[in-house]
């Protein structure tokens, strides 16, 4: 199946510095309409309709989202665009930010009518610093243009925390706190920035809105699949031929993204979904891709059978136990610990109890941790564990071997820069 | 380039304290005790607190850093793609191992998390420009540009 591009059907063919070009291919045509022909609440029953999920990950209901949102009563409601896009291998964000930044403000005008807000924020991350001027100068566009009439948008630019991407400590980070995630109920819709009613939507998700109102629901709910409705937009690299941004139908299969479009070869592995992702074997390329099954923030890595699963694992939670925000103790802790084990078993000091202990201590952190990252952080340990086990016997029956190898010097090295 | 947003904040002198954070480290390299006490005192808030926002942040030092600041991507697609190699040139390069700053004060050198340029892997960030498809003879050259 070829690409099918819808949230990047302007990307690459207008100047995205002019808000003149974005027009004339049709842009602001989606917020004109729900401006001037359009109730919130009809926005919002088209939303619902069209079957549009959260493209951040969790894959909520952006219109049930945005309902909840229009009935909470409160005197400022506000709408904030998660493009705060840390997950390991996800640059998909990045592309749209870049190529169509009109694109994503049309849908925050919208999402603006829709749920009542007056101001909405843009997160973007430290990382993209290079897309703040680019980006506020689209925002004073719009502006000059006289969209802005209903809500302002303002680029709030992050320090540098993986986690601010989580809603809840993202609101945190804005309000001038520590970006540590909160305990929930209560949700965004309801008690969100400053204790308001908050909408909290991932970049590529309001991409899809203005060509849903445009085209109707229906339009939309026709592509995907039961729960999946629409595209999706990947990003992808790792061991591959041809590391890219690309746009699938809901429901189109790992082999055709990774394969087929982005070239991989001599595959072992993928890791949907980041750090946090599931890590699929190469038997399972034939998988479709949708929230039923694999999908995440649409990372994609692809691992080739010269890698090691274990040194795969291990870098994935290197990354959770620094990017912990350490507020709960099964997170802050179960990270450090599964570190310590898999720097173990990459020394050759692995134990035969360790798959045990990483499995009791995965299925705790999964259902006791406060928010997604330590929730999440189990899926590549327990996927390793089910579909790669035998390299951990392997690894840990060599142990002695592998000391011997590493010997004093390069062992050194190898731990500087774990 | 930084504003704050205090006048939209219901009720909330910190709401600005990221934004002011960030505007010393872009006019100081860092943020010192002094430099914390002041915005400690027109946020009102106490200090430990400013200095707990500060430590959480990753972009955000409290402790001296050099004027330009290599950050180089340890996560997946840059290991991958042999990120260990672009650290050891830097190492050699610089004589300085991760966490570390020259003494002429000229590079601080860390290891980060995803920068989000794993299509250009391996790729390090130098102040805000993302560096990618890193070979050894290649990161020489950069260095030497600065």
């Amino acid at each position: 199946m070829a690409e099918k591009r819808i949230v990047l059907s302007k990307c690459g063919s207008i100047d995205p510095q002019n808000i003149g070009d974005y027009i004339a291919k049709g842009g602001f045509s989606g917020f004109v309409k729900a401006r001037d022909k359009m109730k919130p609440d009809s926005i919002i029953s088209e939303v619902r309709k069209s079957g549009l999920t959260g493209r951040g990950g969790a894959g909520f209901s952006t219109g049930l989202k945005w309902e909840l949102a229009r009935r909470a009563k409160a005197k400022e409601k506000y709408l904030l665009c998660n493009a705060d896009e840390g997950e390991v291998g996800a640059f998909k964000d990045k592309y749209i930010l870049s190529n169509d930044p009109f694109g994503l403000i049309e849908g925050m005008l919208i999402a603006g009518l829709a749920i009542g807000a007056r101001q909405a924020f843009i997160y973007l991350r430290n990382e993209y610093h290079f897309l703040h001027g680019p980006l506020t100068s689209a925002v004073d566009q719009a502006r000059q243009k006289g969209y802005l009439k209903h809500m302002d948008i303002r680029v709030f630019e992050g320090a540098g925390a993986y986690i601010c991407g989580e809603e809840s400590a993202l609101m945190n980070s804005i309000e001038g706190r520590r970006g540590e995630s909160r305990y929930k109920p209560p949700y965004p819709p309801t008690c969100g920035l400053w204790g308001l009613p908050t909408i909290i939507n991932n970049v590529e998700t309001l991409m899809n809105v203005p060509h849903i109102i445009n085209n109707g629901a229906a339009w939309f709910s026709a592509m995907g699949t039961g729960r999946s409705k629409g595209t999706k937009v990947f990003s992808v690299s790792g061991d591959v031929g041809r590391p890219g941004v690309f746009e699938l139908e809901m429901g189109s299969t790992l082999r055709e993204l990774v394969v087929d479009l982005s070239g991989a070869e001599d595959l072992k592995a993928v890791q949907i979904g980041g750090a946090t992702g599931n890590i699929l074997p190469a038997s399972m390329l034939d998988t479709p891709l949708s929230h039923e099954t694999y999908l995440g923030s649409g990372a994609v890595v692809a691992i080739n059978s010269k890698r090691d699963i274990i040194d795969v694992v291990h870098n994935d939670m290197h990354f959770l136990n620094e990017e912990s925000c350490g507020k709960c103790t099964p997170c802050r802790e179960g990270t450090g610990v599964m570190l310590e084990i898999y720097g173990r078993l990459s020394r050759g000091e692995g134990h035969e109890n360790d798959m045990g202990a990483l499995d009791a201590l995965a299925r705790a952190m999964a259902v006791s941790s406060l928010c997604g990252l330590g929730q999440a952080a189990a899926v590549p340990v327990l996927d390793s564990l089910k579909y790669f086990y035998n390299e951990y016997v392997d690894r840990i029956s060599q142990s002695h071997f592998l000391r011997s190898y590493l010997g004093g010097e390069l062992f050194k090295s190898e731990e500087g820069i774990r | 380039m930084v504003t704050s947003n205090k006048e939209i904040s219901p009720g909330s002198d910190r709401a600005g304290l990221l934004p002011a954070l960030k505007d010393t480290v872009s006019k100081i390299g860092s943020l010192d005790r002094e430099a914390m006490s002041g915005l400690a005192g027109q946020c009102r808030l106490p200090l430990n607190e400013v200095f707990g926002v500060a430590t959480f942040y990753a972009f955000l030092p409290v402790s001296p850093a050099g004027k330009n600041i290599i950050r180089v991507c340890r996560c997946l697609p840059c290991h991958l793609k042999d990120a260990q190699a672009v650290i050891g040139s830097i190492q050699k390069e610089l004589g300085i191992v991760p966490g570390e700053t020259t003494r002429d004060g000229k590079f601080s050198f860390e290891l980060v998390s995803c920068i989000g340029a794993c299509d250009q892997a391996p790729a390090m960030m130098i102040n805000d420009k993302v560096y990618g498809n890193l070979t050894p003879p290649g990161i020489a050259e950069i260095l030497k540009s600065f």
